[in-house]
């Protein structure tokens, strides 16, 4: 038996993830599906001489995180839906200072209470526009328990390097469902630390100047440099403004950060795309049922592929558009009235060749579903 | 051994059908090299009502985790079979307790029902062991994982003072249909 | 080191109106972290939104100005992440006991080791005037035209109730007293709380016809009294002034090692 082999829930695979990529503080509010993030880290942190703490809400948990990171901790927090739209405020917060933080976001069926045992991928927009104002995520996403490590420890990556909070959007079927999962070695996967500043103690630091690779420097609360952080808009020192110019370049600097670096950010897996017809799209749990539709049709010689996303936001759209350049058919799979599907849409050359398979009522999208909407469509002799 | 081989354990929460459905999975994954994927309702008919979990088993990757038409559908109570029966597929293992289930002759399965609850208390006489010398039954009709993997799983998630007891369920289980 | 070494010369003259209480809530901070003795490096103060939370701006400190109620909370997971840190959290009366009032209670009843600054002037001042969960009944605001209806919070008593461990009143006219207090308030172990009356004569003031900063003033001293003073049991209206509970009990921080005991970690090095 091999020694790193492991049985678990996705949940749990996120911690592992997490605890690999060197997280050491934790503050939660328990939420259905989302909630055995926060028991197995409760145990874990303490084992390691990390912290976890159970906070009176979920704006408190972000809030929390936001405070430890601060500290020079890598941190993370885990809810869904309705928790999710607590932590808005505060995630909003975490980009305005550019504070490295992991928010999981195990998605359940919404809008409101919805359903809290069922699955949904209905919070991909949120990740987006979920806070007030002007701004940039990266949202990430997974299929399967290896992929859950990989694009978690991914996920702090990118919050150390772009400064930035990052939103996991997994889901009900991937967090709660056992299966095969092989721990990685030490050293296997790459880590980003802190990047924190060389300016020594008495010389001025700039804590929101960024370097010439665009990166900013961060120095722990608590050691030689004392500096303001604030939720306003801010000057290079951290200290508020409202000169306009200093506005402007603060929400440039934000929004280009992300997009300017989509293809670092990118994650994708794709699946017999040099001679697709009719390309899926898909991320998440429901990329499961598509690559099952996938692998059965490409036994009988259909050509049929997938693009499955692992990074929703910032939106791949060069790379949609080039996988699907020559499909005949695109079709969206998904578990929501068609969040991806509308920038697929406006990435895909004419929208009119991109069609949508879904499933909104809390029972996880199955292959039937998605060979009706093929037949459909291939039906309508385009 | 089959390809895939797709299941569904089905009962009262509390019969510990979720965890057998684990073991046998893990069991599978961890001592027999083989693809295995678990999952079970939740919610409040997790805590009292018809409880479900599903396993697949198989030789090559498992893409979509959730049973459609088990080949393998295990019911405890009679209110898990009147609400599961239908979506065995035709000429499918259907396992029942005697004790708690009535099987009706139209469902085109092939019914088993052995007095499991029964001979746990006769022979061990605690039904927190159900679950296992159930478990015992079904890799016997089944050949899905040996018992020996079984009782490796059992090792490490069953506390020591209570693991001959399991050991001993599992094997009775196993006797019962040998 | 002097006063004026702990703030930030260059913001000054500061953006609280003429009159208001909150530079002398400011003042007594500083005396006090002064006769401590303090390093400026070892003092982290968390604020939230209002005229009370631009304190941080105006010290040297490392300052975390964060969102309207939530300053507990994130000075929550500064301390926790790095318990050698002294925290100090100004809140004015509707950040602390409205929109923060959850997050209040609840890092009471932790007794996690931070001081909270409850600057109470009975008003929402930043948004001009509205009334807050310590205007009290009967009192006008630019949202209360008609009388407010809604009963008041006794600061002190909710503090108590939620398990804080150290809860104090003072004036912005008893400015050493309030030194003093501050003073105990941050050398205590746990989570303390100092509720300062504070004059806000833009609005609360001229609203309600109470003159201007130095009548203000002039009613904390009349309107108060030492705890247990003669005073008090001949006017049992008389407000209390004083040091109400100071309570020795285990501080969430160090109660958190104990588990990282008990889960065989190792305590993390501090600095």
């Amino acid at each position: 038996m091999n020694k790193n082999i492991k049985f678990i829930q996705g949940n749990e695979a996120c911690v592992e993830a997490a605890l690999y990529a060197g997280l050491d503080f934790f503050a939660g509010y328990p939420i259905t599906p989302s909630t055995e993030v926060a028991e197995h880290l409760s145990s874990r942190l303490p084992q390691i001489g990390g912290k976890f703490i159970q906070m009176e809400d979920e704006i408190a948990s972000m809030c929390a995180i936001i405070g430890a990171s601060l500290t020079g901790h890598k941190v993370m927090t885990a809810t869904s839906g309705p928790g999710f739209s607590l932590m808005q405020e505060a995630l909003g917060y975490a980009i305005m200072t550019e504070i490295p933080c992991v928010i999981v976001n195990v998605q359940r069926g919404g809008p409101s209470t919805g359903l809290p045992t069922s699955v949904g991928q209905g919070d991909v927009g949120q990740a987006l526009w979920g806070t007030h104002g002007d701004h940039a995520i990266i949202a990430l996403t997974a299929s399967n328990h290896q992929d859950v490590f990989d694009i978690t420890v991914h996920a702090f990556n990118m919050a150390e390097t772009y400064r930035t909070p990052v939103v996991l959007l997994f889901d009900e079927v991937v967090g709660h469902m056992r299966e095969r999962f092989f721990m990685p070695e030490p050293g296997e996967l790459p880590l980003v630390e802190r990047l924190r500043t060389s300016v020594k103690g008495g010389v001025d630091y700039h804590p929101y100047l960024p370097r010439e690779d665009g990166r900013l420097p961060m120095s722990d609360f608590g050691a030689e440099h004392r500096y303001n952080v604030t939720g306003l808009f801010h000057d290079m020192w951290g200290f508020p403004s409202n000169n306009p110019g200093v506005v402007h370049g603060l929400i440039r600097h934000l929004m280009d950060k992300i997009n300017n670096n989509v293809h670092q950010i990118t994650r994708f897996k794709e699946y017999y795309l040099e001679d697709a017809r009719t390309v899926l799209i898909s991320y998440g749990s429901a990329a499961r049922s598509a690559l099952h539709v996938v692998e059965n049709r490409r036994k009988r010689g259909e050509r049929l592929g997938l693009l499955e996303l692992q990074s929703l936001w910032p939106f791949p759209f060069g790379l949609v558009r080039k996988k699907c350049a020559d499909a005949r058919y695109v079709v969206v799979v998904e578990m929501n009235m068609g969040q991806i599907l509308q920038p697929v849409r406006m990435a895909v050359d004419p929208p009119e060749k991109v069609f949508l398979a879904n499933r909104i009522d809390g029972v996880f999208i199955n292959p039937t579903d998605i060979r009706n909407i093929l037949r459909l469509i291939q039906g309508k002799g385009m | 051994m089959m390809e895939r081989c797709r299941l569904v354990f089905s009962g009262s929460g509390g019969q510990g059908i979720i965890t057998a459905a684990v073991i046998l999975a893990e069991a599978a994954v961890l001592h027999e090299n083989l693809i295995a994927v678990q999952s079970q309702a939740y919610g409040p008919e997790a805590r009292g009502g018809a409880s479900r979990s599903d396993v697949i088993i198989a030789d090559s990757e498992i893409y979509f985790p959730k049973v459609n038409q088990p080949n393998v559908l295990v019911c405890l109570t009679q209110e898990a079979y009147n609400k599961f029966y239908s979506i065995i597929r035709p000429g499918g293992l259907l396992l029942t307790d005697s004790r708690y289930v009535r099987t009706w002759d139209k469902v085109d399965a092939m019914q088993r029902e052995l007095p499991m609850y029964e001979t746990v208390m006769e022979k061990i006489g605690k039904p927190i062991v159900f679950n296992i010398f159930m478990l015992g039954v079904l890799i016997t009709m089944t050949n899905l994982v040996s018992p020996e993997s079984i009782i490796k799983v059992l090792e490490t998630r069953i506390p020591p003072g209570f693991l001959e007891m399991n050991k001993k369920a599992l094997y009775l289980g196993t006797e019962l249909v040998k | 080191m002097a006063v004026k070494d702990y703030i930030r010369k260059r913001f000054f003259p500061h953006m609280w109106c003429p009159g208001c209480g909150h530079g002398i809530v400011l003042n007594a901070l500083l005396r006090a972290v002064e006769q401590l003795g303090m390093s400026k490096n070892e003092i982290v103060m968390v604020s939230g939104i209002g005229c009370s939370s631009r304190i941080s701006g105006y010290v040297d400190f490392h300052t975390l100005h964060t969102i309207h109620g939530r300053a507990l909370a994130f000075a929550t997971g500064v301390k926790l992440s790095r318990p050698e840190l002294n925290l100090i959290v100004p809140m004015g009366d509707g950040d602390a006991l409205s929109i923060g009032g959850n997050h209040f209670i609840h890092a009471a009843r932790r007794n996690i080791d931070i001081t909270a600054i409850v600057m109470n002037n009975r008003i929402y001042g930043m948004t001009g005037g509205q009334y807050s969960p310590l205007s009290g009944y009967g009192t006008l605001a630019t949202t209360a035209p008609y009388k407010n209806i809604d009963h008041d919070f006794d600061v002190v008593d909710l503090s108590v109730a939620a398990g804080a461990s150290f809860v104090a009143r003072s004036t912005t006219y008893h400015v050493r007293h309030l030194a003093d207090i501050i003073k105990d308030a941050v050398l205590h172990e746990g989570f303390s709380v100092v509720e300062v009356l504070s004059q806000c004569p833009t609005y609360f003031g001229r609203k309600n016809k109470m003159g201007g900063a130095a009548e203000m003033m002039e009613l904390f001293k009349k309107n108060t009294t030492p705890i247990g003073s003669k005073a008090k049991k001949e006017n049992p209206e008389l407000t209390e002034r004083g040091i109400f509970v100071r309570n020795e009990i285990p501080e969430y921080c160090s109660e958190y090692d104990k588990i990282i005991e008990k889960a065989g970690g190792q305590i993390k090095e501090r600095l």
